[in-house]
């Protein structure tokens, strides 16, 4: 809250306008009911279904075999005898992908229904209202960690020995979408209480990160197909830079450290990343301090 | 005595759209019915007052006369488009019953999701548990989902959280009104208590009787504007007379 102080003595002092929280900052200060509203949300989802929480692993685990046939097998993509051309140990190059494309998708989806969804509460009781989309993030992340476990399993399978600067890069790239994720989702979530076009909007968007990014095919698809400066341009999108340090972490060292990176991949485009997501961030708190003064009378 | 709330010349206007559809925005410009896209309607027109310490004020009024709409400018969940509002310390209260409440949840879960949405800590929540439980009267029930409640065990248990946050303000809306008559005259007392230990009461009701039993001031509201301020007897025969 800020405080203003006014000339002493007339009985004013210490009155603060309510209403102007600190934004991203309240909701560190306000960390239990955080911990309490992502508790509510993991409680809540799976309610009243037989197999609960296992449906966070069904989908992605559709997903993923739905793709491992119809790409790696029918479409040519993972190496074989038959095939020498294609990328080795295909299924974990696509699972290392998918789990870190979903959890943007659950969590930008979920980040940018929030405010509206939590309408009730925020026309009638004020409270820092990042905490909606942040923990809309933190619920993703948290159905994220089994999958990354399955993943790691999957791993070790394969003969997994990453060194210390391939997990790190993972943990950055983790960061850098967790950021974008954020940034994106505090836009969309207070855009959506104005337009309900934004939901749709980021569907869309959702739809077309998982082909933007190299989950299903190669980066050097890319560049053999439209060239260097078309590379480039691919190159800045946080989420392939996320993307890539994954397959970087767990799917080159099953590969026999063989694939390359793209080029200056860790000296120059994860910087430019992580850049990105923290402008995307800034960016998101400021348009969403605009917008939340009539969150309560738009809703 | 120092001020608790103070309110310089708010004026709050509402958009009133008449159509979110894009298609028919397009249409109406092209047609020249831009007037007729959207209203302007005067919520808070020039409302200014101050409140000390310890004072218990009633804010009166027929409905859609603003006084809602002006609690919720005290609490924050709404800005001011001019003028300015500000409270010292807490602000705390029941603007709807068990706002927050999730019904899935149980009634100790909610305790804490309510408690923490009002503003209390997790160490105040502990420390007050016990208490809550025992002014709601919810008893053994309090380890069942709340869709299970019947509504005034909703209220009872909505009612006691608030009271509980401690807060420096208090804000009731309208909320009195459910409830056994055992349970009013209980929130009653306590509301009486709170008062005593120095609290600032703002109580939004149409409830005459109630308001005259708990208030000393009275504020008159009339299409967004402060047409009385002054005894709460006084407001009420104001109101009365109307």
């Amino acid at each position: 809250m800020k405080t203003k102080v006014s000339t002493p003595d007339d009985g004013t002092v210490g009155l603060v306008s309510p209403g102007h929280g600190a934004g991203l900052r309240d909701v560190i200060s306000s960390r239990f009911l955080l911990k309490l509203l992502v508790d509510k949300e993991i409680k809540v989802r799976y309610r009243g279904s037989v197999i609960g929480l296992l449906w966070s692993y069904v989908k992605p685990g559709v997903q993923f075999i739905v793709f491992y046939i119809a790409l790696g097998i029918f479409l040519g993509l993972e190496q074989s005898a038959r095939n020498p051309g294609g990328l080795p140990n295909y299924a974990i190059y696509l699972f290392s992908g998918i789990v870190l494309v979903n959890f943007f998708s659950e969590a930008l989806g979920n980040a940018s229904r929030s405010i509206v969804l939590n309408g009730g509460l925020i026309k009638k009781i004020y409270l820092p209202r990042e905490l909606f989309p942040v923990s809309a993030i933190w619920v993703s992340a948290i159905h994220f960690l089994p999958q990354i476990i399955i993943l790691i399993v999957a791993c070790l399978f394969a003969g997994w020995t990453p060194s210390v600067l391939q997990l790190a890069a993972a943990v950055v790239g983790f960061i850098i979408v967790a950021l974008m994720a954020t940034g994106l989702g505090l836009i969309f979530g207070a855009v959506n209480v104005y337009f309900r076009d934004a939901e749709n909007l980021v569907d869309l968007l959702l739809m077309v990160a998982t082909w933007a990014s190299p989950v299903l095919y190669a980066w050097t698809t890319v560049r053999d197909q439209l060239g260097q400066t078309a590379l480039n341009i691919y190159l800045l999108n946080p989420l392939t830079v996320g993307v890539e340090t994954f397959h970087y972490a767990f799917w080159m060292p099953t590969a026999d450290q063989t694939q390359a990176l793209p080029p200056s991949f860790l000296s120059l485009w994860v910087p430019i990343a992580l850049a990105l997501s923290i402008v995307t961030l800034v960016l998101g708190q400021l348009l969403f301090r605009r917008l939340e003064g009539r969150f309560a009378q738009e809703l | 005595m120092p001020i608790s709330i103070d309110i310089k010349s708010i004026e709050k206007r509402f958009v009133l759209r008449h159509t979110r559809s894009m298609k028919e925005t397009f249409l109406w410009l092209l047609k020249g019915r831009r007037g007729d896209l959207y209203k302007k309607f005067s919520a808070l027109e020039g409302v200014s007052f101050t409140v000390e310490e310890g004072e218990t004020v009633a804010l009166l009024g027929f409905n859609g006369s603003g006084k809602s709409t002006l609690l919720k400018h005290i609490s924050g969940v709404m800005l001011p488009d001019s003028g300015s509002v500000r409270t010292r310390g807490r602000v705390a209260g029941l603007i709807e019953v068990g706002a927050g409440f999730h019904p899935d949840l149980s009634g100790r879960d909610n305790v804490f999701l309510n408690g923490s949405i009002l503003g209390m800590s997790e160490k105040e929540i502990r420390e007050q548990f016990d208490s809550i439980v025992e002014f709601s009267e919810i008893g053994e029930f309090i380890d069942t989902e709340v869709r299970f409640y019947s509504s005034g065990m909703y209220l009872r248990l909505a009612f006691a959280v608030a009271v509980h946050t401690n807060p420096d303000i208090f804000l009731i809306d309208e909320i009195l009104a459910v409830g056994d008559e055992p349970f009013q005259k209980k929130c009653l007392a306590k509301i009486k208590e709170l008062n005593e230990a120095g609290k600032t009461l703002v109580v939004v009701s149409h409830d005459l009787d109630m308001v005259s039993k708990v208030c000393d001031r009275g504020i008159v509201l009339e299409r967004g504007r402060v047409v009385m301020d002054g005894e709460v007897g006084d407001a009420i025969a104001h109101i009365r007379a109307s």
